[in-house]
Order: C-alpha cells, then structure tokens, then sequence
C-alpha cells in the first residue's frame, strides 16, 4: 500500500488544524463571558439565550449549513453586511468555514465552562468581593482560575468537535483544496471515488486522534480534579 | 344494493390493486424531477409504487456495491452500470439509455450569461459551481468543457465543487455561486428556462452524457421492477423526459 500523504491530504490535515485552533480561540473569547452570564444571571432572557446557545447541539448540520448557506449567500442578512463591509460573500471561504464551526461547536464551549462556573458556587466571589476586589478583578483571579477544568474541557471538545465537523463543511465548503477540503470532507471524497486504501489512512488517523483527545481529557480531569482545594 | 357492492368492489381493486408492489430505485440526482413525474404516472398507470433514492452516480454505486437493495439504478453515464453489470450485480442485457442529458451554464441572475458561453472568458464573476467531477458525469462534462475552451487554469480559483449537480445547483440557485454547470433538466421547466440566464453547451465540447438504465439483481424477476423498466421506454415517458431538456 502507497503511503498516500500527498500535497492534497498535508493540505487538508493543515487546513483542519488551522480551523480548529482559530475556531477554539474564538470560541473561548465567545462563549467564557457568555457562559459567564448565564451562572449569574436572573434575566428573563437567560432560558431562551440558554436554549439559543445549546440548539447546534440538537440541529442535525444539514439544517444549520442550509441556513448558513441561505443567509451568507449575497441575499442573506449575513451576505449583506459582509457585502456592505466590503467583505464580499462569505460561503466557500475559510471565513465562511470559521464562522460554521464557531456557531457548530458552541455549546460544546458554553456548557462545561457554564457547569464550571456554577459548581463554584457563589462563596468565592462574595469572598473576593468582601475584600474590595472589583467585578472584572474577581473574574479574572478567582472565578476562572476555579473554572479551569471546565475551561479546558471547552477548548479540548471545541477543537475535537470542529475537527470532526462535517456536515455543515459539506454544505457551505464547495469543496476547495486548501481552502475548504478538510479532512472529513476528504474522506468523504475518497469513500465516495472508491479510493478506500487513502480513505482508510485519513480515517484511522482520525479515529487515533479522536481517541487520543478523549483519553487525554479523562485523564487530566482526573489529575485537574485532585489539585482542586 | 348490489350496485353499492360493485361499486365499492370497484372502488378497492382500484385503491389496493392486488398486484400492487414497491420497486427501489436508485436516481442520479440530475434526473430528479423527471422521475417524481414518471413515478406518478407509474402508479396511476400499474398500481405499483416506485420508491425513489437520489444522489450523485459515484454514491449510488458505492451503495450498490455495498448491499443497498436498490432494484433499478437510473445512472448519469454508461459506464457505472456497465461496471455494475460486469461486476455480476446487475441483469446482463437489460441495460439500456433512458436520457441523455445535456449540459447548461446557468446563472439565476438574467442577463449575465450570454448565448455563446463567453462569461467564461470575461471572468465578471467570482464563483462557479460544478458537480465533483470524480463522482458526477455532469461534473465530468463540465470540466472537459472548459479544458476546451482552454479557460480551465483560469476558473480553477473561481470553482466550488457540489458533491452531486443537485448540491451545484443548489449553489448557484442560492447565488452563493453566480455561475454553475448544471443539468439543463434541473433548469427548465415546461419546455423554457424557467428563470434566470443560460448558456446550452454545444455537444461537441463534451463526451455525450448517455444515461444508461440497469435492471439490478434485487430487481430480477420483481413484476413491479420489471414494469418499471418497461414503462421507461414507452412512448409516455419519452415524451416526458424529453419535456425536461433530454434527448431520448
């Protein structure tokens, strides 16, 4: 069997790596003051913002990447104010991608990090507040470094799930090598074209890493765990 | 009394003909609407129903070989269900062409694709969708089109590909794409394009997408399978089909 690291799968591996880590950086930005907010808060708003931010989770991806593609598309409200930016249209770009998997892997951001922040209880913070620290100042050095398992989970099941993201890809991608043929739209290609020795390669590489990341996690969450006062 | 009988009598021999059976058949994607069409008329006409799965050729073959129970596979080219047929999943002699399909440049915006193709060359657009040329006999024709039109190196940054010409199509209808290679049948409607600007590609600058129709071996010997295949070729359907942009 030919080993089939080619310049296309290198260019898929990379590309899918490339948007797993700016998706998990976005995510992490998005979705710590955002789960933040859902632990504290007694909004009226705080139920359907919960349920907004968890539905990617129950959508099947073909009904997200039919909505994204409908509104990028240069008549969407997305397609419009990327075109009013000046950004052009934004479906099958890695932009586009970007934005697909930040939405896609959401909740697997927003619900450790919010279970984090709630299993902390309110004590610490009245604790850091008796001792004149400021709101933001609190946050920062007692609520998330109290949440850091739960941060890690986020980032870890962020990038492992953009990674494994598919259906959405499929849908907005077009298919474009280096741009916006990742890995499992890859090994759908060859599945597909009946090319099953490189599909096989791609496909257990993924399930190595897939395991590897779950293995990883257990791990650290135990060992995270323990250190916790 | 005895009317009501006859009349009820009548009325369940043509509700549940006793006849009746399913037949699966596997679609290429761009024969989609003709199919739903002549699936109707197959019931009205025989009872029997025809229960319809679509996708790109290269799919439905990798289904094939793999145990799916499909009865009929309508390709998009001729040589998948030769491949099958040599393979020993499909009847040996019962292959024939249903179609054949004619490719079209297709723009949901009127005006921006002019009668000669030359949009190709002007390059005012900045995407153009085609069906994965691995998988898609459309996507096949598609790209011999512009190799020889010698505007293929100069598209390639331009082009998406849909993983079947019912996902291109779906590209170019949302105008995510401005441009697509699609199936002419896809676009008309009533013997006209139904809307936007088009572009019929000359058939001499691609291989002719002959259609081919294969009875399989789940379908051997199925009354309802083989009356199907029958009933492609009458002179109903061809003139069907022939609605829809084909040749038949």
């Amino acid at each position: 069997m030919n080993f089939p690291l080619n310049q296309d799968t290198c260019d898929a591996i990379g590309l899918t790596l490339k948007l797993a880590a700016l998706a998990t950086l976005i995510l992490l930005m998005l979705a710590t003051p955002l789960a933040w907010w859902l632990s504290q808060t007694r909004s009226k708003w705080r139920a359907p913002i919960a349920a907004l931010a968890t539905l990617p989770l129950v959508l099947p991806p073909s009904v997200l990447g039919f909505y994204l593609l409908v509104a990028m598309g240069p008549h969407g409200p997305l397609g419009q104010l990327t075109q009013a930016l000046g950004w052009g249209v934004l479906s099958f770009t890695f932009t586009g991608l970007l934005i697909g998997s930040v939405i896609f892997s959401l909740p697997f951001a927003v619900q450790p990090m919010q279970n984090a922040f709630e299993a902390m209880g309110v004590r610490p913070m009245e604790v850091a507040y008796t001792l004149r620290a400021s709101p933001i100042d609190a946050f920062f050095t007692v609520a998330l470094p109290l949440a850091r398992p739960g941060l890690i989970t986020a980032a870890i099941l962020s990038f492992s799930h953009t990674v494994g993201e598919f259906g959405v890809v499929l849908m907005i991608g077009g298919n474009i090598p280096g741009k916006t043929r990742v890995v499992s739209t890859q090994i759908y290609g060859h599945v597909e074209a009946m090319e099953y020795a490189q599909a096989h390669w791609l496909a257990g590489g993924m399930l190595v890493f897939s395991f590897g990341v779950l293995l990883a996690l257990s791990m650290m969450r135990k060992r995270v765990g323990q250190v916790r006062p | 009394m005895s009317r009501i009988i006859v009349a009820l009598a009548a009325l369940l021999s043509q509700s549940m003909p006793t006849y009746a059976a399913e037949v699966s058949v596997a679609v290429a994607a761009n024969f989609t609407a003709p199919m739903q069409k002549i699936a109707q008329a197959f019931e009205q006409e025989t009872g029997h129903k025809a229960v319809l799965s679509f996708g790109s050729t290269g799919n439905l073959y990798a289904q094939i070989r793999h145990g799916a129970p499909f009865q009929i596979l309508l390709a998009a080219d001729t040589t998948t269900p030769a491949k099958i047929e040599k393979e020993g999943l499909g009847l040996a002699g019962s292959r024939f062409t249903y179609a054949i399909g004619k490719l079209v440049l297709w723009s949901k915006q009127p005006g921006l694709v002019d009668d000669k193709g030359d949009i190709l060359r002007s390059g005012k657009f900045q995407r153009i969708a085609i069906a994965n040329p691995k998988l898609a006999p459309y996507g096949a024709a598609a790209l011999e089109t512009m190799t020889k039109l010698g505007v293929l190196k100069a598209l390639q940054p331009k082009m998406v590909q849909g993983e079947n010409i019912a996902q291109t199509y779906q590209f170019t209808a949302t105008e995510n794409a401005q441009l697509g290679f699609v199936a002419l049948s896809q676009v008309m409607s009533e013997g006209k394009i139904a809307q936007g600007s088009a572009w019929l590609v000359p058939a001499h600058l691609h291989a002719p997408i002959q259609q081919d129709a294969l009875l399989l071996t789940h379908g051997n010997g199925k009354p309802a399978a083989t009356a199907l295949m029958n009933f492609l070729r009458s002179e109903r359907v061809k003139k069907l089909i022939s609605t829809y942009g084909y040749d038949v």
